[in-house]
């Protein structure tokens, strides 16, 4: 289309597409800027300020961002959130690959197994909590304790105790996860073109080298969207936390408690808003510096 | 750029079962292997199974570890549904995640439509901006919306837990990509044709990238089923609860049925789970589509 020709109207047909893109742009423009834009910078105002909803936003400088600083509950709360991280992300990465790499060579009711995996992943986090929440219940009420009764073992404190909350909320977070993970790994596995595993089959090459030499440097960039991807969900953790240990939020001594839901009791228990904003643009960063050196690390070597 | 065809995980099972066997020497391994997989993929369920099993128990029978109801009832789901909660929370959470999945299918491709197929000044510039919105998390945007709802009296209204989801950038992006394999060629037979712009887009692009559009839709859908953060934050009357925000009121309440609790938690969860047993192949590609484009 590079030879504008004169039009009705005195518009060329370039001209009149382009007001066609416009015309097209205009509704979802008016909402990027209105529904996100504005707000996030709204956000990044408000978090050097002061207001409780109801009286002046007063400006506050650096005060949310000093008082976060020299808060102990931020760092208990920074501390979990990354340890939601730390273990959540390598154990459903080393479990779903595990997974993927042997389901892809399965036969037999392939698709029943998947879909078993996988179902998890449809699930509504607030329901699954509450059926986790009863499995983790004392004697004899929840599932997992009377399980262990039925064998003779002690029952475990899971929700209650400072050492086994947190764990217990990140099991049903990794379940929920893992079929999705699955997925998207035995995609990459099957991009991988066959005739590299032929190649090596003559070779007499062994599984393993195979499996270090060619399956996973050939799945990096699968590997590298599924870290990001759980890295991401994991330091966002809420529905699991906030449902399974509602009755005292954040779980016994704030030792469950991640970064977004001390940002939900902050602004909508305290009304705490300035404070709120800052914590929520601390969580901004922690989510852009993570996914920058994770794509820095897993992409260029 | 790879077609959708090309991202199919597998052939259909039957395929796969005409499929040369293994050699004999690694049956037995093989046989551990499938064991070992099928084993996980029950354990996997278990939850679900409980949860189905319990939501049929009558009260006495509740704390047995049994799987199998000894008389299933469904006693608790006309409890459930008769006290009218659930019943209006499934009707909110259907027409909230209905509206915003047509909105969100609307506008995402008519945006991923525009940026890809025409060509004009500052186009880059909206998509980059639109891509950036990924980045900002919605934790950040809540406490902004809840003000903006404030004053403009969104709060409670099925309007204030709806408007952040009416259009998303994840979404543009994934038309985008896919409009890409729509050939310019039959856009511009059409516009010989006499269709306008509009025309074009809805009669001849569209009907091209229908996987994709099932494929978003099933994601959309799914992601506003779950929705609880902003549904928590936005509403505060029982009755304009989503179930996700109702199920989780519970939590104040000191004496847990749990075998209420547990139909609560089917009734939020079994519409997607029978949805996917529909449409499992088809869900998968899409997860397949999605994650790989994403």
């Amino acid at each position: 289309m590079s030879t504008p020709a004169p039009a009705a109207g005195g518009l060329t047909i370039m001209q009149k597409r382009t007001l066609w893109a416009w015309g097209f742009l205009s509704v979802p423009i008016l909402f990027y800027v209105v529904i996100r834009f504005y707000p996030t910078g709204n956000a990044m105002v408000l978090s050097f300020q002061e207001w409780n909803l109801l009286g002046e936003r007063t400006w506050a400088g650096l005060e949310n961002y000093r008082v976060l600083l020299w808060d102990p509950v931020f760092w208990q709360v920074f501390r979990n959130t990354f340890m939601y991280l730390l273990l959540g992300t390598p154990i459903s990465l080393v479990l779903a690959f595990f997974v993927a790499y042997h389901l892809d060579q399965v036969r037999f009711m392939h698709g029943t197994i998947r879909a078993l995996y996988f179902v998890p992943f449809m699930t509504s986090a607030v329901a699954m909590a509450w059926v986790w929440r009863w499995f983790y219940q004392d004697v004899p009420i929840g599932l997992f304790n009377n399980a262990l009764a039925s064998i003779g073992i002690p029952q475990i404190d899971f929700l209650d105790s400072t050492t086994n909350a947190l764990p217990s909320i990140l099991a049903p977070a990794i379940w929920a996860g893992l079929g999705f993970q699955i997925i998207i790994f035995m995609a990459g596995l099957r991009a991988i073109p066959r005739s590299f595993y032929e190649a090596a089959k003559i070779d007499g090459v062994s599984t393993w080298t195979v499996l270090w030499e060619i399956t996973l440097p050939l799945l990096r960039p699968t590997i590298v969207f599924v870290v990001v991807l759980s890295s991401i969900g994991f330091l966002r953790i809420f529905d699991h936390v906030f449902n399974m240990t509602s009755a005292n939020p954040g779980g016994p001594l704030n030792t469950t408690k991640p970064l977004v839901l001390m940002i939900y009791q902050t602004a909508f228990d305290s009304y705490d808003m300035g404070y709120a904003a800052a914590q929520t643009v601390i969580l901004f960063l922690i989510l852009l510096v993570v996914s920058l050196i994770q794509l820095r690390l897993l992409r260029d070597r | 750029m790879t077609t959708a065809d090309d991202l199919t995980i597998r052939p259909s099972s039957e395929a796969l079962l005409k499929a040369p066997a293994p050699p004999k020497r690694r049956n037995m391994g093989q046989l551990i292997r499938w064991i070992l997989l099928f084993a996980g993929g029950i354990l996997m369920v278990m939850p679900l199974a409980y949860m189905i099993s319990t939501s049929l128990k009558w009260p006495w029978e509740v704390y047995e570890i049994g799987l199998i109801p000894e008389e299933p009832t469904i006693e608790n789901y006309t409890y459930v549904l008769e006290d009218g909660r659930f019943f209006s929370w499934f009707i909110n959470s259907t027409v909230i995640a209905a509206i915003t999945t047509i909105s969100a299918l609307f506008f995402d491709s008519l945006v991923g439509y525009t940026l890809c197929k025409f060509r004009f000044r500052g186009r880059y510039i909206v998509f980059i901006a639109i891509l950036s919105t990924l980045m900002i998390p919605t934790e950040m945007l809540v406490i902004p919306w809840y003000m903006m709802s404030q004053s403009l009296g969104w709060l409670d209204t099925y309007w204030g837990i709806m408007f952040p989801g009416l259009m998303t950038a994840f979404g543009v992006f994934l038309m985008k990509q896919f409009f890409e394999t729509v050939p310019d060629d039959f856009l511009e037979a059409a516009r010989i044709d006499g269709l306008n712009e509009l025309q074009i887009w809805w009669q001849v692009a569209m009907p091209m990238v229908r996987p994709a559009l099932a494929a978003l839709a099933i994601f959309i859908f799914l992601g506003n089923w779950t929705a609880f953060l902003w549904p928590l934050i936005v509403t505060t009357s029982p009755e304009l609860y989503t179930l996700p925000v109702g199920l989780s009121s519970f939590g104040d309440e000191a004496d847990v049925a749990w075998e209420l609790i547990m139909t609560g938690a089917a009734i939020s969860t079994l519409p997607t789970l029978i949805f996917f047993l529909i449409f499992q192949r088809f869900i998968i590609r899409g997860v397949v589509m999605a994650g790989l484009k994403g």
